[in-house]
């Protein structure tokens, strides 16, 4: 097994005394897809958003590609690789696809604000070079259909897929998905989950993974970690986790 | 096929954001910057500051809220300040710096503004939608005040408003209609180009970016406060300049009280008509409000030839914008902008579908 890309250790988060995760720890290693289940309410979209700093920690501590994260932040995550799509659609709702898709590339941008204003120095070149990527992605994802649709008018499923366009098109080392299969039948989680193999194995992005369908998840993933009322009940390859009694009753057993 | 493949490319586009790649060729623009420098030497004097100037100084007001409101999603009321500032950021410099060159004198005068902006745009980076509209009702409030309630800003002149130094460029005397037109159209046109090249920028996707979901724009890696803080600077630097030609080259004073609340509600009220979120639409909106009332006044006078008096053709202007104003937030954010694009969509399908 590689060595972790992140680890998180003894994280604890509570909202006005509800206690969300209580003193999670656990690593994920370089390279792996790692599914994060649990019923709903478990705290796994809380544990994502402290791991790219939307919310911070009561206590614990992050250590990412090797450094510790004293004070992760949305945009400082962004910047170090952290990639993330959200459960609920975050889109830009008025920009096209294209747009969309752009934006998620900001984080590699250099251009200054009076480059841009001037249109001088490295803006045409960078934003020549961002349209690429922009439309690399597009088309790996195989939504070059739409490109120019206003985001708000697709399609949920389409939605979804935008937004991992967004998150990848800067190629993040790690990627965080909320759910991006929800709401999709099975042929839609098959195409996803393809994506999501290629991904992870072509580009070598590391992804963190929440996802109902335990079917998806154990074909998917190399590891599993299991959430239940904010603790983490079971840690292990998928099929450790299958024949963990405590993860049985938790969970498995009230999905089947 | 695959379950994914949803519904086809619509035939018909409604949204102005992909109306908008249909983009008006470089010819065009370039043909209508033109016609109006052209425009300028045949129109009647009367016609500058009855129409022209005042259209184009509007315009660019409008243009430099459409950024801060339309593209960065920031509302603001504070527009008259910043155009206040200007005018005395750029009478001072006039006054008190003679020897610099006029684009120069103006340009201070826009930083002065986008200074003002950025100080009353820090709420923003706490507060959002009434409560920084409310902030920048302070500035609203304040930033006139300060300048009449201080003399040295005028210069101590007693009268409250003071007559705008002589506008001279290269040796050329721009006191005439023709020279105010020429240095307000210039002005409008290098900044409409700047601000264009913003708004396809990358800064300005990550403006429209904060505007439609901020926690996703962070989390994609976009600075927040920064950009937030630099739509209000630029918005601000824009309005200021707007400002400053409003006085020099439109009223020929610097007042205070041109600066006032009302001032603000109109720039507001053209970017709400003309279309949130589009260079163009502040454009259209300012011919509208421009030209709106003169026609109104014009019909009553020679169509009622007196039954109707000047009050009672302006309460009938002030029904139409309120209705107007009710109708696009209501119906069409996009303003007359979008529903031209798709009125001229409708012609060129004409022959095939209606
Ligand atoms: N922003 C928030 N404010 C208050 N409570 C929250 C917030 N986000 C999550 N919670 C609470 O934290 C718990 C875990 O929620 P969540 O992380 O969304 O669970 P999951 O993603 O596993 O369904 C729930 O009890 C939820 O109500
Ligand atoms: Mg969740």
């Amino acid at each position: 097994m590689s060595e972790a890309l992140l680890s998180i250790r003894d994280v604890s988060l509570s909202f006005k005394g509800i206690k969300a995760l209580t003193a999670i720890s656990f690593d994920v290693a370089d390279g792996e897809i790692c599914a994060l289940i649990g019923p709903n309410g478990a705290g796994k979209s809380s544990l994502l958003n402290v791991i790219n700093g939307v919310y911070r920690s009561d206590r614990g501590e992050l250590t990412f590609a090797g450094k510790a994260l004293r004070r992760p932040r949305p945009r400082l995550a962004a910047r170090l690789g952290i990639g993330r799509t959200f459960q609920n659609n975050a889109l830009f709702k008025r920009l096209t696809v294209l747009d969309n898709v752009l934006a998620g590339l900001t984080r590699k941008a250099r251009a200054s604000l009076l480059e841009h204003t001037f249109r001088v120095g490295r803006s045409a070149s960078e934003s020549r070079h961002f349209r690429e990527l922009a439309e690399d992605t597009i088309a790996f994802l195989e939504i070059e259909a739409y490109r120019d649709w206003i985001v708000g008018q697709l399609p949920y499923g389409l939605q979804k897929r935008v937004e991992l366009a967004r998150a990848l098109v800067s190629r993040p080392r790690l990627l965080l998905l909320d759910e991006p299969m929800a709401g999709m039948n099975h042929d839609e989680k098959q195409e996803i989950s393809r994506f999501i193999l290629d991904v992870n194995r072509d580009l070598k992005t590391t992804i963190v993974l929440i996802e109902h369908d335990i079917g998806v998840v154990m074909g998917l993933s190399d590891h599993v970690v299991v959430l239940d009322y904010g603790r983490k009940i079971g840690d292990g390859s998928p099929q450790e986790v299958r024949d963990n009694p405590d993860v049985v009753t938790a969970y498995l057993g009230t999905v089947h | 096929m695959t379950a994914l493949a949803a519904p086809a490319p619509p035939e018909t586009v409604e949204s102005p954001e992909v109306l908008r790649r249909w983009r008006v060729g470089p010819l065009a623009i370039a043909g209508l910057v033109l016609a109006f420098y052209a425009l300028g030497f045949v129109v009647h004097d009367y016609w500058f500051n009855a129409i022209l100037i005042p259209f184009l100084i509007m315009a660019l007001a409008g243009l430099g809220l459409n950024l801060l409101t339309g593209y960065a999603g920031q509302a603001s009321l504070g527009t008259g300040a910043f155009m206040s500032v200007g005018a005395f950021a750029t009478y001072n410099v006039l006054l008190r710096l003679p020897d610099l060159p006029l684009p120069v004198s103006l340009v201070i005068g826009g930083l002065f503004g986008a200074l003002a902006g950025v100080i009353f745009g820090l709420p923003s980076l706490r507060i959002k939608g009434f409560y920084l509209t409310a902030s920048t009702l302070a500035a609203q409030f304040f930033l006139p005040w300060l300048f009449n309630q201080y003399g040295w800003f005028s210069n101590y002149t007693t009268s409250g408003s003071i007559s705008a130094p002589k506008l001279v460029f290269l040796g050329a005397d721009l006191s005439t209609p023709l020279g105010r037109y020429l240095l307000t159209l210039t002005s409008v046109v290098i900044l409409t180009w700047l601000a264009w090249n913003l708004v396809t920028s990358q800064v300005g996707r990550n403006w429209m970016a904060i505007r439609d979901m901020d926690t996703a724009a962070a989390v994609a890696g976009i600075p927040i406060a920064f950009n937030k803080l630099a739509s209000f600077a630029i918005s601000s630097f824009i309005i200021a300049i707007a400002g400053a030609l409003w006085a020099f080259a439109y009223l020929g004073t610097v007042d205070a009280r041109s600066f006032d609340l009302d001032r603000s509600f109109t720039v507001l009220f053209i970017i709400i008509i003309g279309g949130m979120g589009s260079i163009a639409g502040a454009f259209i909106g300012s011919a509208f409000v421009i030209l709106v009332p003169i026609l109104i006044s014009n019909v009553s006078a020679n169509l009622f030839a007196g039954a109707i008096d000047a009050g009672q053709s302006e309460n009938l202007q002030k029904i139409l914008f309120g209705a107007l104003i009710v109708y696009f937030l209501i119906k069409e954010p996009n303003g007359l902008y979008a529903l031209l694009l798709r009125a001229r969509r409708r012609l060129a399908l004409w022959p095939l579908k209606s």
